[in-house]
C-alpha cells in the first residue's frame, strides 16, 4: 500500500470512527436535559430514569469521543506535517477555541455524571445545558477548520508560503456558516433519528411499556426539526459549493461537461473513462436551478478541471446520493410524524410510522459518513483547496501502512466493544432498574451531602441488586 | 536571552499547561499504575479509591494535553510538524495508550454485569496509565537531549524515525515520568482516602514512588553527561539550574518528611510544587529552544498576529475555564466519598 494511501485510509478511518461519537456528544446531552427538566417539571419518575438512562449512554460514548479525538489533533501532524506547518499559524484560532469548549463540556459532562446526589437540582440542569451548550460549539470551531480547507482564506501566497496571516478572516470562510450549519443540524439528525428508532422499536415490541412510550416523543422534539431543516441546510451548502468549489460539485452531480440547463441526476454509477453515466434518472435542468436558481445557468462539468486534479467522481457522486436518498427519506419521515401529532394523534399510535422510525434509526449516521466523505474524497487532490496538494503535505514517514492497521483493527475492536456494551447496559436491561434508583435518589437530601447507607453502596452492586428486581 | 518576546510569553504559557497536564492528567495516569500495582488486604478498596478518585474529572484534566497540542501548533507550527514527523512511532504508542486508558476506564465504569470482564477493563485500563507516561516521557527526552533537533534529513529512516527517541536516556526519562505520575497520584489519595488502612497503603505507596523519583532524576542526570550533552552543559554550568535544583530538593524533602509525619495536605502542596519545579527546570534548561540544539522559539513563531490572537484567546478561554475547574474540584474533592451513578 503505498504511503499517501495508508495515511488518507487512516485519516479517514479515524475521523470515520470519531464524527459517530461526536454527533452523539452533540445531541445526546440536549436529551438528557429535556427529560431530566420534564422531570423537575411534571416529577414524573419515567422521566428521571429517561434522563439516567440517556446519560449512561453519553458517558460511554463521550468517553470514546474525547480519546478518538486526541488521536485526531496528533495524527495532523503525524500524518499531515506539511499541511500544519502551511495552516498551523492560520487554523489555530478555531481549534484553540474549540479546545475550551471541549474543557467546558468535559468538565459539565462530568459534573452532570457523577453529580446527581452532590449538587443542587437547578445546578445538576445546568451543568446538562451547558454541556449541550459547549458540545454544539466545539463541534462548530472543528468544522470551520475544515471549511478553511475547503475555502482558504485570511492570508496571502508568496512563493507557495503563506504570508500577511489573519486569523480572524480565515474563521470568516464563507464555508464556515453553510458547513457548521449543516454539520451541526446532521448530527441532531442522526442521533435523533437513531434514538427515536431504538425506541419505536421497543414500543412495538412492548406496548404497555411506558418508559419507551416517553421516550420516543422527546428524541422526536430534536428529530422532527432537524430532519426538515436538514434539507435547507443542505441546499445552502450545495449552493456554496456550486461557486467555490465548481470540481467537487462536478462529481457529486457526476457532470462531466460544462453546460447550460445542467440536469440534475438521481442515481446512476458514473465512468470517468468514458465520461458517461449509466444507469440513474435526469431531471431536465434540475441542477442548474438547484444551484443557481436559474433554470439557464451554466453549471461547470469536470472538463474545466485537469484530468489529473479530478476528486474520485465514483466515491463523490455515490455518497452523495446515499446521503441525498437518506436525508430525504428521514425529512418525510418527520414530516409524517409531525402531521401525526398536529392532528393530535399521538405518535406511538402509528404502526406504519414507529416501523418507518426503527428503518430510519441507523440512516442518519450512514448520511453523515456519506456526507463527510462528499466534502473530503470532493475536495481531493487538495488539502487546502487550490493551494497545498494533499501528497505535499503528507508525511516522509516509510511504513505507514503499519499505523493504518494498528488503528484501524483498534477502532473495529472498540466500535464492536461499544455495540456490546450499549446493547448489555442500555437497551437489553429492564428500565425498571433505573425506576428503583430513581426512588433511592428521591430520598436522599439535595443539598450535596451524600448520607445515610444508601449513598454508601457502591453503583456496581447497586445496579446488580436491581437487576432481579427488573426483568 | 534580552527581553521577552510574544512567543517566549506564549511558549511559558504552554509549559504551563502541560505543567497542568502533569499535575491533574500526571495523577490520573498514575492512579491506573496502582491500579496494576494494588495488593494486600484492601486490593479491591484501592482499585475502588482510585477510580472514585479519576471518575468526574479524568476527561477534563486530559484536555490540558489537547490544548498544549493545539498550542504547539498554532504558536510554533515548523516545530508541531517536525515533532510529530520525528516522533511518530513513540507518539503512536503513547496514543494507542491514551485511547485504551479512557476507554476501558469508562467499560469498567459502566459495564458491571461480571466479574471477569471488570477484569480484563481494569487490567487494560492500569496497562495503558503505565505505558502512556512512559512514552510522553520518552518524547520529552528525545527532545531535550538534543537528538531530536539534530536529525539530518537525509540519514536513513533508522536514523531519523527509531534512533532518537530509542536511546536509554530517553527510556529513563519516560520511567521518570511514570515514578513521578505514580508518585503524585499516591499523595493525593492519601488526602482522598475515606480511612486510615487506605490513607495507609498509599503513603506507603507515596514513599515508594517518591524514592524511585529521586533515583531516576539521579540516573537521568548520569546519563545526560553522555548522551544529552545539551541538557548536561545547561543543568551543570548556570546559577539558575542550581536554583531550580535547589527548590526541587526542598519540595522533595519536604514532601517526604511531610508523609512521614503524616501531614497529608502538607504532603499533597510539596508533592505538586516538586512536579511544578521538574517540569519548569525541563523548561528552563532548553530555552530558548524549542528543539535544541537548532530550533529556538523564535525560528518556529507564528507571525505575530496569530500569536496576539492565540493570546487573547486564551485569556478569554482563561476566564470561563478557572471558576468552571475550580467548580468541578469543589463539588468533588471537598468532600471526598463515593459516588452515585
Amino acid at each position: 500500500m503505498p504511503d499517501l494511501f495508508a495515511a488518507r485510509a487512516q485519516m479517514a478511518t479515524s475521523l470515520a470512527f470519531h464524527i459517530i461519537f461526536a454527533c452523539i456528544g452533540i445531541a445526546m446531552p440536549v436529551l438528557m436535559v429535556i427529560a431530566e427538566w420534564r422531570w423537575m417539571r411534571t416529577g414524573d419518575p419515567i422521566q428521571l430514569a429517561l434522563a439516567k438512562r440517556w446519560s449512561k449512554g453519553t458517558a460511554i460514548l463521550f468517553a470514546v469521543g474525547a480519546v478518538s479525538g486526541t488521536v485526531l489533533s496528533f495524527e495532523l501532524g503525524l500524518l499531515w506535517p506539511g499541511f500544519m506547518e502551511f495552516a498551523g499559524a492560520i487554523i489555530g484560532m478555531p481549534f484553540s477555541l474549540e479546545g475550551f469548549a471541549f474543557f467546558t463540556e468535559a468538565i459539565f459532562l462530568g459534573i452532570y455524571l457523577y453529580g446527581w446526589n452532590r449538587i443542587s437540582k437547578g445546578a445538576h440542569l445546568f451543568s446538562g445545558v451547558l454541556v449541550a451548550v459547549s458540545g454544539v460549539a466545539s463541534g462548530a470551531f472543528v468544522v470551520i477548520a475544515n471549511a478553511w480547507m475547503n475555502a482558504p482564506v485570511g492570508f496571502e501566497l508568496l512563493a507557495g508560503r503563506p504570508i500577511n496571516i489573519d486569523p480572524i478572516a480565515a474563521m470568516m470562510t464563507p464555508a464556515a456558516i453553510p458547513e457548521a450549519l449543516h454539520m451541526t443540524i446532521a448530527a441532531f439528525v442522526a442521533t435523533g433519528f437513531a434514538v427515536a428508532g431504538i425506541h419505536a422499536w421497543f414500543v412495538l415490541k412492548e406496548p404497555e411499556n411506558p418508559f419507551h412510550r416517553r421516550a420516543l416523543p422527546i428524541a422526536l422534539w430534536i428529530a422532527i426539526p432537524a430532519g426538515l431543516l436538514q434539507p435547507f441546510s443542505g441546499h445552502m451548502s450545495a449552493e456554496f459549493v456550486a461557486r467555490n468549489q465548481p470540481a467537487k460539485l462536478a462529481a457529486m452531480e457526476a457532470l462531466f461537461t460544462t453546460q447550460r440547463g445542467a440536469p440534475l441526476r438521481i442515481g446512476g454509477w458514473p465512468d470517468p473513462e468514458t465520461r458517461t453515466v449509466s444507469l440513474g434518472v435526469e431531471i431536465p435542468r434540475g441542477l442548474s436551478f438547484l444551484a443557481f436558481e436559474d433554470v439557464n445557468a451554466e453549471v461547470a462539468g469536470l472538463d474545466r478541471v485537469p484530468r489529473a486534479d479530478w476528486p474520485n467522481v465514483r466515491v463523490v457522486h455515490v455518497a452523495f446520493q446515499i446521503m441525498v436518498g437518506l436525508g430525504s427519506y428521514l425529512a418525510l419521515v418527520a414530516l409524517w410524524a409531525l402531521v401525526l401529532r398536529l392532528r393530535g394523534r399521538a405518535v406511538h399510535t402509528s404502526k406504519w410510522l414507529l416501523r418507518a422510525l426503527v428503518l430510519g434509526s441507523p440512516m442518519g449516521f450512514i448520511a453523515v459518513e456519506a456526507g463527510w466523505t462528499v466534502t473530503e474524497v470532493g475536495r481531493q487532490p487538495w488539502i487546502v483547496n487550490g493551494m497545498v496538494r494533499t501528497a505535499q503535505a503528507v508525511t516522509p514517514m516509510p511504513g505507514l501502512v503499519i499505523p493504518f492497521a494498528v488503528f484501524t483493527l483498534l477502532y473495529c475492536f472498540l466500535g464492536v466493544v461499544v455495540a456490546v456494551l450499549l446493547w448489555r447496559q442500555i437497551v437489553r436491561t429492564s428500565p425498571m432498574g433505573e425506576f428503583m434508583a430513581t426512588s433511592e435518589f428521591r430520598v436522599l437530601p439535595l443539598d450535596g451531602r451524600p448520607s445515610g447507607s444508601a449513598a454508601a453502596v457502591r453503583p456496581s452492586r447497586r445496579s446488580r441488586a436491581f437487576e432481579g428486581l427488573g426483568e | 536571552m534580552s527581553g521577552l518576546g510574544l512567543a517566549d510569553v506564549l511558549a511559558g504559557l504552554m509549559v504551563a499547561a502541560l505543567t497542568m497536564y502533569v499535575l491533574l492528567g500526571g495523577a490520573d495516569f498514575g492512579g491506573g499504575l496502582w491500579d496494576l500495582l494494588a495488593s494486600g488486604p484492601r486490593k479491591a478498596a484501592q482499585r475502588e479509591l482510585v477510580a472514585d478518585a479519576i471518575g468526574p474529572i479524568w476527561e477534563a484534566n486530559h484536555v490540558w494535553l489537547i490544548l498544549v497540542v493545539v498550542m504547539l501548533f498554532s504558536c510554533f507550527p515548523p516545530a508541531f510538524a517536525r515533532f510529530s514527523t520525528l516522533l511518530h512511532i513513540p507518539l503512536v504508542i503513547m496514543l494507542v495508550g491514551i485511547v485504551l486508558r479512557g476507554s476501558a476506564f469508562t467499560f469498567r465504569t459502566y459495564d458491571s454485569q461480571r466479574d471477569d470482564v471488570q477484569i480484563r477493563w481494569g487490567r487494560t485500563f492500569a496497562i495503558a496509565s503505565t505505558l502512556t507516561p512512559v512514552m510522553l516521557g520518552v518524547c520529552v527526552g528525545a527532545t531535550i537531549s538534543g537528538d531530536l533537533g539534530a536529525v539530518r534529513i537525509d540519514a536513513s529512516a533508522y536514523d531519523i524515525y527509531v534512533a532518537p527517541w530509542c536511546t536509554p536516556f530517553a527510556f529513563a526519562v519516560g520511567a521518570l515520568t511514570l515514578a513521578l505520575f505514580a508518585f503524585l497520584a499516591a499523595v493525593y489519595l492519601t488526602v482522598e482516602a475515606l480511612d486510615d488502612g487506605l490513607r495507609e497503603d498509599f503513603r506507603t505507596r507515596a514513599l515508594g514512588a517518591g524514592g524511585a523519583v529521586g533515583v531516576l532524576a539521579f540516573l537521568v542526570l548520569v546519563l545526560a553527561r553522555s548522551s544529552a550533552p545539551f541538557l548536561w552543559t545547561r543543568l551543570a554550568s548556570e546559577q539558575w539550574a542550581l536554583a531550580i535544583h535547589g527548590v526541587t530538593a526542598l519540595a522533595a524533602l519536604t514532601a517526604f518528611w511531610a508523609l512521614i509525619t503524616r501531614r497529608w495536605r502538607t504532603a499533597r502542596f510539596a508533592a505538586a510544587l516538586q512536579a511544578t519545579c521538574v517540569v519548569w527546570g525541563w523548561a528552563w534548561a532548553q530555552f530558548p529552544y524549542l528543539l535544541p540544539p537548532g530550533i529556538t522559539i523564535a525560528d518556529a513563531a507564528a507571525p505575530e498576529a496569530t500569536l496576539r490572537l492565540v493570546l487573547i484567546g486564551l485569556s478569554v478561554g482563561f476566564v470561563v475555564l478557572v471558576p468552571s475547574f475550580w467548580y468541578l474540584f469543589r463539588v468533588f474533592k471537598r468532600q471526598p466519598g463515593p459516588l452515585p451513578e
